[in-house]
């Protein structure tokens, strides 16, 4: 099996840091339409989330988020999973088929190339761009001299 | 005892179908979308999930609007709702070292590593209202400019170099595994973990007025802010099919750390002591008075005299949901016809017994004086 650890644990994250429409649309670049079972259909729940006193001492929770989990099993034997924040049952079931697909060589390299690191791109422009707005407001402290010298 | 009364039925049904109808307001102007709550009411968004204690913007956009803006039935509504979900178990520790920075400052270096990023804040904006925004006028897109790489050093973690500055915290009870006060009862002392999960989802001007009481003297701290962060952190959660932690998403979250006036004893020379706010969304005014209560709440743990309501571990808590005071507050208003029958009888009783005794007095003092 050509999948690491790595890589599926980043196409998880990927996944779930997509939104559904984006998910969608590449999805369809891929012309791929596989038989699958649902050993667990898209189920939401909420988990626990923690946080550090002080920032990085002992844990605590502070809060509740709602979660997404889904289990898809392919004609082919393959299963995938997918868990994501928030309460989307299409983007679970299609992120569980595609964690699936990922797992057969036939078609690793091309999810891996046409959904998975566009999608990463995706983010991480979003996220360049945001840094760049909050970069704009730092403040450059000038002195401002006073009196003789 | 208990007497069960029924009716009412039609007038509720009509009073619901009047409460639908003055929600939609005047059917000539356009409903409000989820989507524009979300955007364009973004705090109030925040406020629900922080004191809902879910994250989840739709949910909290649609309370928003199902409560016709009354935030704390939102956040009613959303608690209702979270008790309806299984629990999937709970996620690692969010890592704010790590947070994708919208903004940070610190009151206590001017030059600090990092530098201090204002972000979208309404500091050193005049108060003066907009009538710009009274109407749709078109809005600028941000300035940007080359942001920097890496990590943004803690505050925390500059002082803590030199030794000046407490470590970053115990729980107070030494395992590993965090309470849940949504999973036990409340016991009073709490741990110190306990006290941040129900000083996080307090009422927020509950605890902005306790914080306000510690500054003029009720439990003075000296406090300075170390720093404040806004931004995004990633949420992991372990997946058990694959026995790995495995990424889920972001949350937005405004973490406070208050540097706060020295201590010391035989073991500990002098330093810095500290209190911790955490919440959900971007929640500045709630993170710093959440870390104040909890500073304040350490009294007991850093030998100081309890004198002030603020200090009360009790006092605090026990009245910091929003949930459970409006509970209490509001069951007045329902039928308490049997109970106050009951009173009516006794008052009646008693201004009988009342006017007996002062007939009874009032003739002795006549026939005394004649």
């Amino acid at each position: 099996m050509s999948d690491t650890k790595d890589s599926r644990r980043n196409r998880m994250a990927v996944l779930a840091m997509s939104d559904t429409a984006t998910l969608v649309e590449f999805w369809k670049t891929l012309g791929v339409d596989p038989e699958f079972t649902m050993p667990r259909s898209p189920q939401t729940g909420i988990i626990g989330v923690r946080g550090r006193i002080g920032g990085g001492g002992d844990a605590f929770n502070f809060g509740e988020a709602t979660v997404t989990r889904a289990t898809v099993k392919l004609a082919s034997g393959f299963v995938g999973h997918a868990y994501a924040l928030g309460r989307d049952h299409t983007k679970a079931k299609l992120s569980a088929i595609i964690d699936a697909l990922a797992l057969d060589e036939t078609w690793s390299a091309r999810i891996e190339n046409e959904i998975i690191t566009p999608l990463q791109n995706r983010i991480k422009a979003r996220d360049q761009k945001r840094a760049g707005e909050t970069a704009a407001t730092k403040v450059d402290f000038f002195t401002m001299v006073r009196g003789e010298d | 005892m208990y007497v069960a009364v029924k009716g009412g039925e039609t007038a509720i049904n009509n009073a619901h179908k009047l409460l639908a109808d003055r929600r939609r307001g005047d059917r000539d102007i356009d409903a409000l979308s989820l989507a524009q709550i979300k955007e364009q009411l973004a705090l109030a968004v925040d406020r629900v999930m922080a004191e809902g204690s879910l994250y989840d913007r739709d949910l909290a956009a649609l309370s928003i609007k199902q409560s016709r803006g009354d935030m704390i039935e939102a956040i009613f509504l959303l608690r209702a709702y979270r008790t309806t979900l299984p629990r999937f178990g709970y996620s690692q520790p969010i890592n704010t070292g790590e947070m994708k920075i919208e903004r940070r400052i610190s009151a206590t270096y001017k030059d600090l590593p990092g530098g201090q990023m204002l972000g979208p804040t309404f500091d050193y904006t005049h108060r003066l209202l907009d009538p710009d925004l009274a109407q749709d006028e078109a809005t600028d897109e941000p300035v940007t400019r080359k942001p920097d790489v890496g990590r943004t050093q803690r505050v925390s973690e500059i002082l803590a170099n030199e030794g000046l500055i407490e470590d970053d915290g115990k729980n107070g009870h030494g395992a590993e595994e965090p309470g849940d006060i949504t999973r036990t009862p409340t016991e009073f002392p709490m741990s110190r973990d306990e006290r941040l999960q129900s000083l996080s989802r307090g009422d927020e001007g509950f605890l902005l007025s306790l914080a306000y009481s510690t500054q003029r003297g009720y439990a003075r701290s000296h406090p300075f802010v170390g720093e404040i962060r806004i931004g995004e952190v990633d949420v992991e959660i372990e997946v058990p099919e694959l026995g790995v932690s495995v990424l889920i998403g972001r949350v937005q979250v405004t973490e406070c750390q208050m540097v706060n006036q020295f201590q010391g004893s035989a073991k500990v020379p002098p330093q810095f002591t500290r209190g911790y706010g955490l919440v959900f969304g971007q929640l500045e005014r709630k993170a710093m008075a959440m870390s104040l209560c909890d500073r304040a709440l350490r009294a007991r743990e850093l030998g100081e005299d309890i004198v002030a309501p603020a200090q009360d571990e009790e006092f605090v808590i026990a009245h910091s949901d929003n949930v459970q005071a409006t509970g209490f507050v509001e069951h007045l208003k329902l039928p308490h016809y049997v109970d106050f029958q009951a009173e009516l009888g006794i008052v009646r009783q008693m201004r009988r017994e009342y006017a007996e005794t002062n007939d009874a007095v009032s003739s002795m003092i006549k026939e005394a004086a004649e």
